[in-house]
């Protein structure tokens, strides 16, 4: 267990100290949301209509574009191997590195998200329920995305196959996070069970998405 | 404690590295591993650390901790050094001791075996070839594991370091651990035996 910690904290460490990761997807995140209203023009309610869906989406390509390095930098150093000998089985390397890319990703995301809300006129009742839904979303976005970061670890030119294996595999967690910030806006009882849908996606990637990428890895390092 | 391997065969790519190589390294010896580039050196030693499965034969410890996979108990050094360019010298070490459930106390003296301790504030960014080498080395002296498997070792480093490398083999086999090392250049490890690799490579 104290190796799970160290490597969380190892990671966490090094995203802070090289800085790149977290301001390119922010940055990215930022830029996409602002462009949008550009190209549709000032229709407030049109905005408001699609304002969850646009965040969400634009989170999902903004935490891809840090997905792809997940493992590279500890294949490319030859920490991987050594990381595949410790005391930690690879599954929990897959698991510690996803929480890192969680943590360093996802949730700096979900804390930008609200402030772009207000780019797009989102109703004011969402924002509570934006943030919640993104906190329980965003960890399948890693973990699952761990699995397709760890296929496409020798891939040449990985980010965009990346891209195509793990998008669809995204689109329940973007359905019912999505559904959970309409149905709140639209004050009806939809909220609930789209936004337990989304935690039951989260907590099921957290215990499965390792395994996955632990084969995935041991393949890799071969 | 004994390392054995019994008539381990590998291919690589249709192209048949070894067949039925039987060996066995006792604790407080010295295997060197020695062929020609592409004899299949590094692949025995990733065989041993458990990266690549045998296509034949089987690897095992007799004597070691009968929970922990052969792999678990090895420091592979392989030829990459494992560090990151922006933490320090000594949070390289510290992260790997953690990692592997060495004593925190043990790396001040590890870097001092190696030469490090002057630099232990420096990023691991600034240093050259032969120091980043030798912060790869001290990661076998921050966590104990009865197996040493290194992977040409003395690539880039000066007399002192490779002086400081054969300290600290010696101690390691005196207090009954095992190495195996793939190298060219001799290494002057005092009670060795060595293993030719590449007669028998030839196509499957």
């Amino acid at each position: 267990m104290s190796a799970f910690r160290e490597l969380v904290r190892r990671d966490l460490e090094l995203a802070w100290k090289e800085g790149g990761t977290i301001g390119v997807a922010l940055g990215f995140y930022l830029v996409v949301v602002t462009l949008l209203p550009l190209g549709i023009g000032p229709d407030l309610n049109l905005l408001a209509r699609i304002a969850p869906g646009v965040l969400w989406v634009a989170l999902l390509l903004a935490a891809l574009l840090s997905l792809g390095r997940m493992f590279e930098t500890d294949l490319e150093d030859g920490s991987l191997e050594v990381l595949a000998t410790g005391p930690l089985p690879l599954a929990g390397v897959a698991a510690a590195k996803s929480l890192a890319h969680w943590l360093t990703t996802g949730v700096p995301l979900t804390v930008l998200a609200p402030l772009l809300g207000l780019l797009l006129n989102l109703q004011p009742e969402a924002y509570g329920v934006l943030v919640l839904s993104m906190l329980a979303g965003t960890p399948a976005v890693s973990f699952i995305g761990a699995i397709g970061a760890a296929l496409t670890l020798r891939a040449r030119r990985g980010g965009l196959l990346l891209a195509l294996l793990m998008l669809p595999l995204f689109v329940p967690t973007l359905i019912f996070g999505i559904e959970a910030v309409r149905a709140s806006a639209l004050d009806s009882d939809a909220f609930l069970p789209s936004f337990l849908i989304l935690c039951a996606i989260s907590l099921a990637s957290l215990v499965l998405a390792p395994l996955a990428a632990a084969v995935a890895l041991r393949f890799q390092l071969q | 404690m004994k390392l054995v391997a019994d008539r381990l065969a590998c291919v690589r790519g249709g192209r048949t590295l070894f067949a039925g190589l039987s060996f066995a390294v006792e604790g407080g010896e010295a295997l060197l591993l020695l062929g020609p580039n592409g004899a299949g050196k590094t692949t025995l030693i990733r065989m041993i650390v458990g990266l690549l499965r045998p296509d034949e034969g089987r690897i095992g410890l007799d004597g070691g901790d009968a929970e922990l996979s052969v792999g678990e108990q090895c420091h592979c050094i392989g030829h990459l050094n494992a560090l990151k360019p922006s933490l320090t010298v000594e949070e390289n070490a510290r992260f790997w001791c953690c990692y592997l459930g060495g004593r925190p106390e043990r790396i001040a003296t590890a870097l001092a075996a190696f030469g490090l301790a002057h630099l232990r504030d420096s990023p691991a960014a600034y240093l050259s070839a032969g120091q980043k080498r030798r912060l790869g080395l001290a990661r076998v002296l921050v966590a104990h594991r009865p197996i040493w498997l290194l992977d040409e070792p003395a690539v880039s480093l000066d007399n002192t370091a490779q002086d400081m490398l054969t300290t600290a083999v010696a101690r390691h086999a005196a207090a009954g651990g095992l190495v195996v090392a793939a190298t060219h250049a001799p290494l002057g490890f005092a009670k060795s035996r060595e293993l030719h690799l590449g007669s028998m490579a030839r196509p499957a």
